[in-house]
C-alpha cells in the first residue's frame, strides 16, 4: 500500500440518476449499520460518511489494499444494489485526487447548482459526526479542517456564490433589492401549482412575514396554506385586498390576466408610498404587462427570472478557472502535508482487526 | 511641528484624502465591479479629521465658525454631509453612499480650494460677538450638508429605481441600496434638514427682530426660500403626493437650486456686515 491509502468512494450526481441515488441513499437507520460496520471493517483506520441528497461518499484511510473493495461490497449488500452497477457508477479517487475532490465538494465546485453554499454545512457535518464516533484521526482531521479553510478561501476569494441560480431565489434577491428585508413583507401567493410553491418556499425559507394563497379552488388553496403555515383566502378576493399586499406571486393556469393595470392603479392609492413587486411565473401570463409602467410596481414575468438566473449561473461558471486554480494550489500544499502521514499508516501493521470505532450518528440529509 | 501647517494645507490634505478615496472607489468598481467599502469609509474618516483641524484652524484665525466665505461655506458644507454619512454610513458601508459621498467631498473641498477667488477674503469676527448668531449660521450651513447627503441618496434611489424597471443587475447595481431603505433614508434626511434650518432660523429671528437694520433681505429671503422648497417637499412626501422618482427628483433639483444660492447669497453680505467684522484680502 502507498499514498493511496487515502480514498473517497461513492457515488454523485454527476454518474447516478435520480432513481439510482434514491436507492443508494442512506436512511438514518442504514447510515447507523454502515458506520458499524465500518468500524469493524479490518485495515480501514479512518472514515467519515457524507450523505446528502446528491452523494454518498465514504472518506477514509487504509492500511490494507482491498479496504475499498470491502466497502464496496459492505455498502452493495445493505442497500441491496448490484455491485456490478454500482462499479459502473461510482466514484473512486485515491491520494491527492481524493483531497482535490474533498476541496471541490466542499467548496460548491461539484455541487448540482453550482457555487451553493449548503454542501458546506453538510461536509461540516459529516466531519462532526465522524468526530462525535471517533472514526477520524490525525489524517482525516487535517484533510477535512483544510479542506474547510480552503472552501472558505474559494468562496471569499471569488464569485462562485453569488447571485440566484433558480428562478425562485432570485425572485427572493429581488424582492430584498426593493425592500431590503423581508420580515415586514406580506406575501399573496395566486394560484396553488408546484412553481408558486417553490417560490412562495423560498419567501418563506427567507423570512418573508406572512404567506396568503388564494386559488380558484380554495380547498386547494386551504391545503397548500397549511402546508406552508400560510393562510388562504378566496380568489375573487384579489382585487378588494391586493393592497394588503406588498409581493404578488402569480402562478394561475387562467387563460386570460388575473390582475389589471386598473386594479394595480387603484391598489396604489391606497399604499402610494409602499412599492408593489408582482412575480409573474404564469403561463400566459397573469399580469397586464402595462402594470410595469406604473411608479413604485415592479413588474417581473418566467423570462425575466430566467434571464437572470442564467445570467449569475454564467458568472459562476467564468469563476471556475479560478476555483480550480486555488483548489489545486491548495490540494498540493494539503497533500504534501498529509501524504507521508498516509504512506506511514500504509506501512504498519494493522494493531487491531476491528477499526474505529464508536456510536452511530446520522449524517445529514440534503 | 504641526503648527508650520497653514488651515489651508489641512483643507488640502483632506480634500486629497476624500479624491483618493472617490479614486480608490472607483478602481474597486472597474476591477471588482463593488465599492471600495471599509476602504473608502476609512479614507473618507481621514480625510474628516484632517478637514475638521483645517477648519479649526481657520476658526481660530476667523475667530468664529469660518463662514465668510465661499471656500469656508463649501468646505463646512461638505465637512457636514459627511459628518452624516460617518454617521448612518456604518450600514451603507457595503453600498454606493460611501463612493458617492467621497465623489461629492472631494469635488466640493477641491473646488473651492482651486479658485483663488472664493478664498480672496478672510473675513474675521463676522458674528460680532453674538454667540446666537454663529449658531443660527452654523446650523444653516450644517442644514445644507444633509440636504447634500439627501441629494446623494436621491441619485442612488434613481439608480436603484433604474436598474429595477430596466431590468438591468450586475455590476455596480448590486451594491445600491434597497429602494425602500433609499426612500425612508431620504425622507429622514428631509425631515432633519428641515428641522435644523427651522432651527436656524428661529434662532437668527430673535437676532433680526431685535435689530432689523442689519438684516440682509436677499440672504434672509433665499434662506426662507430653500427652507419654504424643503418644507413643502417634505409636507408633499407625507401627503403621499410627491413619491418615489418624483421626490428624488425634487430633492436632487432643490439641493442644486441651494446650492446655487449660496454664492448671491454670500456675495450679498458685504453689503451689510456686522459692526465688528474685519476683512482680510489676500
Amino acid at each position: 500500500m502507498s499514498a493511496d491509502g487515502f480514498f473517497v468512494l461513492g457515488a454523485t450526481h454527476h454518474r447516478a440518476a435520480l432513481e439510482v441515488r434514491e436507492k443508494l441513499s442512506l436512511s438514518s437507520e442504514t447510515l447507523a449499520a454502515m458506520q458499524a460496520e465500518l468500524s469493524g471493517l479490518p485495515g480501514l483506520k479512518e472514515y467519515a460518511v457524507l450523505n446528502t441528497c446528491n452523494r454518498v461518499e465514504f472518506y477514509g484511510v487504509a492500511s490494507t489494499p482491498d479496504a475499498v473493495a470491502r466497502i464496496t461490497a459492505a455498502f452493495c449488500a445493505k442497500q441491496r444494489f448490484d455491485p456490478a452497477e454500482f462499479e459502473r457508477i461510482r466514484l473512486a479517487l485515491h491520494g491527492r485526487a481524493a483531497v482535490q475532490h474533498l476541496l471541490e465538494v466542499s467548496a460548491g465546485l461539484d455541487s448540482q447548482m453550482l457555487g451553493e453554499t449548503e454542501i458546506f454545512g453538510q461536509v461540516k457535518d459529516a466531519y462532526a459526526n465522524a468526530q462525535a464516533r471517533g472514526s477520524t484521526g490525525p489524517i482525516l482531521n487535517r484533510v477535512f479542517q483544510k479542506g474547510f479553510q480552503a472552501a472558505k478561501h474559494v468562496r471569499t476569494h471569488t464569485a462562485i456564490t453569488e447571485g440566484q441560480v433558480s428562478v425562485a431565489n432570485v425572485a427572493v434577491d429581488l424582492a430584498l433589492t426593493i425592500y431590503g428585508s423581508l420580515k415586514e413583507t406580506r406575501i399573496l401567493l395566486l394560484g396553488a401549482g408546484e412553481i408558486g410553491e417553490k417560490t412562495a418556499k423560498a419567501f418563506v425559507s427567507r423570512g418573508a412575514a406572512t404567506v396568503t394563497v388564494a386559488s380558484r379552488r380554495f380547498e386547494r388553496a386551504m391545503e397548500l396554506a397549511t402546508a406552508l403555515g400560510a393562510s388562504a383566502m378566496p380568489f375573487e378576493q384579489r382585487e378588494a385586498r391586493l393592497a394588503e399586499f406588498d409581493i404578488v406571486v402569480c402562478a394561475t393556469s387562467a387563460p386570460d390576466v388575473v390582475i389589471t393595470q386598473s386594479e394595480v392603479h387603484a391598489a396604489m392609492q391606497r399604499r402610494p408610498a409602499q412599492p408593489l413587486f408582482f412575480i409573474d411565473q404564469a403561463l400566459p401570463r397573469d399580469v397586464d404587462p402595462a402594470v410595469g409602467g406604473i411608479e413604485n410596481v415592479f413588474l417581473y414575468n418566467l423570462d425575466d427570472l430566467a434571464k437572470i438566473a442564467e445570467e449569475n449561473r454564467a458568472a459562476r461558471e467564468a469563476e471556475i478557472a479560478k476555483c480550480r486554480a486555488i483548489v489545486n494550489e491548495k490540494a498540493d500544499a494539503l497533500w504534501r502535508q498529509v501524504a507521508a502521514q498516509v504512506e506511514a499508516l500504509a506501512q504498519q501493521r494493522p494493531v487491531s482487526e476491528e477499526g474505529p470505532a464508536g456510536d452511530a450518528v446520522a449524517a445529514p440529509r440534503g | 511641528m504641526f503648527d508650520a501647517f497653514t488651515d489651508r494645507t489641512w483643507l488640502w490634505a483632506a480634500a486629497a484624502l476624500y479624491l483618493v478615496g472617490f479614486v480608490q472607489g472607483t478602481v474597486s468598481l472597474l476591477r471588482h465591479g463593488g465599492p471600495g467599502g471599509a476602504a473608502t469609509y476609512g479614507l473618507i474618516a481621514a480625510g474628516y479629521v484632517l478637514q475638521l483641524i483645517g477648519l479649526g484652524a481657520r476658526g481660530r484665525v476667523v475667530g468664529g465658525c469660518p463662514l465668510g466665505n465661499t471656500l469656508e461655506l463649501c468646505q463646512f458644507t461638505a465637512w457636514s454631509a459627511i459628518t452624516l454619512y460617518l454617521m448612518v454610513g456604518v450600514n451603507f458601508r457595503q453600498s454606493l453612499l460611501g463612493y458617492f459621498s467621497s465623489c461629492l467631498a472631494a469635488a466640493l473641498t477641491l473646488v473651492s480650494l482651486s479658485i483663488p477667488g472664493w478664498d480672496a477674503e478672510i473675513r474675521r469676527h463676522i458674528f460680532g460677538d453674538n454667540p446666537w448668531i454663529e449658531l443660527h449660521a452654523a446650523l444653516a450651513v450644517f442644514s445644507y450638508g444633509i440636504f447634500a447627503l439627501l441629494a446623494l441618496t436621491s441619485v442612488l434611489f434613481l439608480l436603484r429605481n433604474r436598474s429595477l424597471k430596466q431590468k438591468h443587475f450586475g455590476g455596480w447595481n448590486t451594491f445600491l441600496p434597497s429602494i425602500l431603505d433609499l426612500d425612508h433614508m431620504g425622507v429622514r434626511l428631509l425631515a432633519l434638514g428641515v428641522a435644523i434650518l427651522a432651527a436656524s432660523l428661529a434662532v437668527g429671528s430673535v437676532y433680526w427682530l431685535r435689530d432689523m437694520s442689519t438684516v440682509n433681505l436677499t440672504k434672509l429671503l433665499a434662506t426662507v426660500a430653500v427652507w419654504f422648497c424643503y418644507t413643502a417637499v417634505l409636507g408633499l412626501r407625507l401627503r403621499g403626493w410627491l413619491l418615489a422618482q418624483r421626490f428624488a427628483w425634487a430633492s436632487l433639483t432643490l439641493f442644486l437650486a441651494a446650492l446655487l444660492s449660496l454664492g448671491p447669497v454670500d456675495g450679498s453680505r458685504h453689503d451689510v456686515s456686522p459692526t465688528a467684522a474685519e476683512t482680510d484680502r489676500r
